[in-house]
């Protein structure tokens, strides 16, 4: 039996019933606060981001915070060096879980336009868990939005995600 | 029109705490316990506003932060206004995991936080917030107000120490040297508020209010100071170098995570709404005002307080630290202690007119 079924119906209209993991999820989804942590180009975009014309605190996750412990999502903005990787994995690190990342622009993927080079790292993947992938050099800053609303469907609707993996593998 | 000459006569407010207060008396028919509970309902109400007023304020900040910026701000989550963004950061904080840093004084680290709220909490006692509504309206009000929240310095700092990190600790000890450098404008710039009213009774500072003209007309250099030295005294922008985080992380909160950080949080919406309700209460004329009842003035001018420090937030850049105590000495100690010289010398005047 639900939870649902329990309350009177004369109180239908007014309570409003909900699993106690379901309201975190909604919180988690709706306040993602970024670490402010840019590492090329890229960040610039993450930057403009925030500001008027693409104003992402329209969401609510303008609130960028400049230590890890209060941040709940890494946004891998720019090109990430073998030589900046130890000090970004233990920022990711210090962040208190739940936490997410996200990998913006070519670098953050897969090296980008120095993909071949000795001292970067090619794709994020390699040192850190990737939540959502943000295509392009340098991604606009309305694609950094739909990154940020993809990762928050994949908080709210977890099985979704894979779910979508399933039928993707079933086309190949 | 009963009710209305009531409210008109003594305040919505204080004419429901008689109503309760007499329930009190039948309920239990003993003098003492009525009184006990009617303190508890006191306290209890104003605990009530101090969370309210941190979670519309934080809604209010980020409205306000876009207004100036030309964007819109939360108007995704909870309907057409984003209202419910304050509740869904505020769940997410409570369900962040608590993380306590290795090698912290773990007592003393936990500890910071809350003692932070206590001073905060507690001037609260003092505040007319209608002709008679106060929880506490001792005669030496300012006196004890700013001996309790010059406290609210020491919990930055032993937080800022039990956290064993460097930025922490550095920003504990800036903490200490700003807050108690304001302090002394702030305190003289308050003397010559005292001076004209003749008492240090909160209460008495607002009637001499409505005998003579608003102070903020009689004192404006006093008012000036005051604002700035509360700006600096509540750590925000253009000095909160507590927390200037291109320097030093986030300083004295960089190790906290989730509800404790949210405890200093909503220890600086306290701290915004008490030197707003303060500098109401000495310089804007406290609960006088034409029509409406005592309460309402007051959450207006309180309110207004408010944005005009919302608005300091987001016009002016981050000061450095040596310019910020530069100012408080050689400036604003300086300007307070002329106006007080003034004040005297006017009070005096006015006695041979
Ligand atoms: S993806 Fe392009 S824009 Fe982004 S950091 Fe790499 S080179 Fe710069």
């Amino acid at each position: 039996m639900e939870v649902i079924d329990i309350v009177p119906p004369i109180l239908k209209n007014n309570v409003i019933v909900v699993k106690v993991d379901q309201l975190f999820k909604w919180a988690h989804a709706n306040s993602i606060w970024p670490l402010s942590s840019g590492l090329a180009c890229c960040a610039i975009e993450m930057m403009s981001c925030a500001a008027a014309r693409f104003d992402l605190s329209r969401f609510g996750y303008e609130v960028f915070r400049p230590c890890p412990r209060q941040a709940d999502l890494l946004i891998v903005a720019g090109t990430l060096t073998w030589k900046m990787t130890p000090p970004l994995v233990r920022l990711y690190e210090e962040m208190p879980e739940p936490k997410y990342v996200i990998a913006m622009g070519s670098c953050a993927i897969g090296g980008g336009p120095f993909a071949d080079s000795y001292s970067v790292v090619p794709g994020i993947h390699e040192v850190l868990p990737v939540d959502v992938y943000i295509p392009g050099c340098p991604p606009r800053p309305e694609a950094l939005i739909d990154g940020m609303l993809k990762l928050r469907e994949k908080i709210m609707h977890p099985e979704r995600v894979e779910e979508d993996r399933k039928a993707r593998l079933m086309e190949a | 029109m009963d009710i209305l000459n009531m409210m008109m006569g003594q305040g919505v407010v204080s004419t429901l705490a008689d109503q309760l207060h007499n329930l009190f008396m039948l309920l239990f028919d003993n003098a003492v316990v009525a009184g006990f509970l009617m303190k508890c309902v006191g306290i209890g109400a104003i605990l009530g506003i101090i969370s309210v007023a941190a979670i519309v304020f934080t809604y209010g900040e980020r409205k306000v932060c876009a207004f100036m910026q030309v964007r819109i701000g939360p108007n995704r989550v909870g309907g057409r206004f984003g209202l419910l963004q304050p509740i869904a950061d505020m769940l997410k904080l409570m369900s962040k995991e608590d993380i306590i840093p290795q090698g912290c004084d773990r007592v003393v680290w936990a500890l910071g936080p809350m003692l932070l709220f206590v001073p905060t909490a507690l001037i609260y006692a003092f505040f007319p917030f209608d002709n008679g509504v106060a929880l506490a309206d001792v005669n030496v009000g300012i006196f004890l107000m700013l001996a309790i929240s010059s406290q609210a310095v020491l919990p930055f700092l032993i937080s800022g120490y039990a956290s064993n990190s460097k930025y922490a600790f550095i920003g504990g000890m800036r903490t200490v040297a700003q807050m108690l450098s304001y302090e002394a404008p702030m305190v003289f710039s308050l003397l010559g508020v005292v001076m004209l009213s003749g008492s240090m009774r909160m209460s008495d500072i607002v009637n001499a209010q409505s005998e003579q003209l608003w102070f903020i007309l009689m004192q404006p250099i006093a008012f000036v100071v005051f604002v700035i030295s509360a700006t600096a005294e509540t750590n925000r922008v253009p000095f909160d170098l507590v927390e200037g985080e291109a320097e030093i992380v986030a300083g004295p909160f960089a190790e906290y995570s989730g509800m404790r950080w949210a405890l200093f949080f909503l220890a600086e919406y306290a701290n915004l709404l008490s030197v707003s309700i303060l500098t109401t209460v000495f310089f804007l004329g406290g609960w006088n005002g034409p029509f409406l009842p005592g309460v309402v003035w007051f959450g207006l001018k309180v309110l207004a307080m408010v944005f005009v420090f919302m608005w300091f937030r987001w016009t002016f850049p981050r000061t450095r630290i040596d310019q910020m105590l530069a100012f408080s000495w050689k400036i604003l100690l300086p300007l307070a202690l002329v106006n007080v010289l003034f004040t005297g010398v006017g009070i005096y005047a006015r006695q041979w007119m």
